[in-house]
């Protein structure tokens, strides 16, 4: 196994004459972390998890997971894994604690193994009060943290999480994201897909941007901020105040620079918000005015801008015309 | 997990794991007939409906064109014919489990859990099965209440729900092929009706096959739904139901249709031969469509 559990060599995977979902992709990862995976809709996401889920044959190339080759073995690779899709895979008739225990079931525990961990999972995922009523009552949110219950109640060794949060508000997603790192904190390791930043950002241990099929970067999240700038402070002065401020704020970063189209001075603000504090501290100390500022933090858009030299939308744009046709909505009705 | 790390052999699943797997997937869908009583109600209202409906409404024009053996009775000749119609009908809901299931992603969840693959399949269609059975077993008792009585014994008219039964499970396979094949809900809807329709119609469910014209005749008499159906007939009004009828005749001419009639266990013979051939056909292949699925 030499210490990873997750190991992709070479894959290509490919639909049709044209389209390579899967392009060459190699990666590996040890047990014990959050591995994200990060791109816009069509760069090949899904179908990588669908290749180590054993749901998808690659074309070429080798994937093991817990040591298991993909191929080879897949019904050995099932035992040690857990997946939680695009869409909240569960029935809307059963109760949530009848959806957990049916797949504790077809994981070969005995019926009172599978109570049991259901009972378990579904107080850590925080729906032991709403585990007897039909899932058709849930909200949306609630849906998605049964199907990742549902996918918990194995004890995988590998969590793939194919975009858990898309499609769901603002604060489910939060809800979710504590969920995922209570498990992380626990000793899970996830393998995660998303198509924001900071999704990424806030779980993952490490990230890899995949476009087009192919990975274009890997590493953690301050690597890749770093590689393309990180955050970015935008501030207004007057013009007399210009030079000098330039001069202040040179001390703090060699980068800043006036930018001439936007007449605002511009610099990295690599830990964020405590650049800024100390950018406007600094300039206050001069007695310069401040007009306007902001901090502008980098999004996918930016990643791929700076990767690829196009933003995610057009990327996603190219993809269109090869990407499968969508999936029904799911019908999302709230809690009771 | 307690699976040991093999770099070469594959695991296997179990026999016995493959019979739990395929219990728990069976119990799964018919739980959702009892949580949506709606499917059942309406499952069982259609053929009811069709009972009253082509009983009371057509009954009186066609009671003279059917053997003597159904006593003048038009119910006697239609429910073993219904039954079968209502046997194609319910097949067809095993289509449509299997793709609300593909649509909903919970077959990619099957598919990546360490269960016999066999089991989605093979619980889907016993759950239908069952549920067939429950809907036969209501036409049955409405069709008691309307006036039906068997003319053979308990025994032979038991037989022939049996080989109903028999059926309807072979036509479930050529169903969940059909709705593998589509993949989505609405298309299943209307592509399943597609071969029951002109089935079920140009057979002897409703009318004798004498009445049509030559050419559809020749398939009507040949097609698996009149075997079975002309099975059921005989199991549960005797060999006389097979008899090539005429109004007028008289009673030695009835006497020689009737020598003349295919023996019941003939046409018993011939629907489950219908039905193992459904079956060498349509497991293999919905077996193939299933593992090539990639939704």
């Amino acid at each position: 196994m030499d210490g990873s559990i997750v190991r992709v060599e070479n894959v290509v995977k490919t639909f049709g004459e044209t389209v390579r979902a899967l392009d060459d992709v190699s990666l590996e990862f040890e047990p014990g972390i959050v591995y994200g995976l990060l791109g816009p809709n069509g760069a090949g996401k899904t179908t990588l998890i669908r290749v180590l889920t054993t749901l998808l044959k690659a074309d070429s190339g080798y994937a093991e997971v817990a040591g298991i080759d993909v191929r080879k073995d897949p019904v050995a690779v099932r035992t040690h894994i857990g997946l939680a899709g695009q869409f909240a895979a569960v029935d809307d008739y059963l109760t949530g604690r009848e959806n957990v225990e049916m797949v504790g079931r077809l994981y070969n525990l005995s019926a009172a193994e599978a109570k049991l961990r259901a009972d378990e999972v579904l107080r850590r995922i925080h729906l032991d009060e709403a585990a007897d009523r039909t899932v058709r009552t849930y909200s949306g949110g609630m849906r998605r943290r049964l199907d990742l219950a549902a996918s918990l109640v194995g004890r995988p060794s590998v969590l793939f999480l194919d975009e858990p949060t898309t499609g769901i508000d603002p604060q489910s997603r939060i809800d979710l994201w504590d969920v995922i790192r209570d498990l992380t904190a626990a000793g899970n390791t996830v393998l995660l897909t998303t198509q924001y930043l900071d999704e990424a950002d806030q779980l993952a241990d490490r990230i890899a941007v995949i476009d087009r099929g192919k990975l274009i970067a890997q590493g953690t999240g301050d690597e890749l901020k770093a590689k393309m700038g990180g955050s970015v402070i935008e501030l207004h002065v007057a013009d007399e105040d210009r030079a000098k401020a330039l001069d202040a704020l040179r001390a703090v970063s060699s980068e800043a620079g006036f930018e001439a189209s936007h007449k605002s001075i511009r610099l990295p603000a690599p830990d964020g918000s405590q650049t800024l504090l100390a950018v406007v501290r600094r300039l206050d100390e001069r007695s310069i005015a401040v007009e306007d500022v902001a901090l502008h933090k980098p999004t996918l858009d930016d990643v791929f801008l700076t990767l690829t030299g196009r933003g995610a939308a057009e990327a996603e744009a190219e993809r269109e015309s090869t990407k499968k046709p969508a999936r029904r909505g799911r019908r999302e009705r709230s809690a009771v | 997990m307690a699976t040991a790390t093999q770099a070469s052999r594959h695991t296997r699943i179990s026999p016995s794991h493959a019979v739990k797997d395929i219990a728990v997937i069976t119990k799964r869908n018919l739980l959702r007939n009892i949580r949506l009583p709606q499917l059942l109600v309406f499952a069982t209202v259609q053929p009811v409906m069709f009972l009253l409906l082509f009983n009371y409404v057509f009954g009186g024009a066609i009671g003279g064109a059917i053997p003597p053996i159904a006593q003048g009775e038009y119910i006697n000749w239609l429910l073993p014919g219904l039954l079968i119609q209502v046997a194609a009908f319910g097949a067809g809901q095993t289509a449509l489990g299997l793709t609300e299931d593909l649509s909903k992603g919970v077959i990619d969840r099957f598919r990546s859990l360490p269960m016999a693959r066999s089991a989605v399949l093979a619980g889907r269609t016993l759950s239908d099965l069952i549920r067939n059975g429950f809907v036969i077993g209501l036409m049955v008792v409405m069709g008691f209440l309307m006036g039906f009585r068997y003319q053979t014994n308990l025994i032979a008219f038991m037989g022939g729900l049996a080989v109903a039964m028999v059926f309807s499970y072979a036509l479930s396979w050529i169903m969940a092929t059909i709705g593998l094949a589509v993949k989505n809900p609405e298309a299943a809807q209307s592509a399943v009706f597609l071969p029951v329709f002109p089935l079920v119609f140009a057979s002897s469910v409703f009318v004798p096959t004498q009445s049509m014209p030559a050419w559809l005749q020749a398939f009507a008499e040949n097609q698996p739904i009149t075997v079975t159906v002309n099975a059921l007939r005989g199991l549960m009004l005797g060999r006389e139901a097979l008899a090539d009828f005429q109004p007028g005749m008289t009673v030695g001419q009835i006497a020689d249709a009737v020598a003349a009639a295919p023996s019941v266990g003939g046409q018993v013979l011939l629907s489950l031969g219908w039905a193992v051939a459904i079956m060498i056909v349509f497991v293999p292949l919905a077996i193939r469509v299933y593992r090539k699925t990639v939704s």
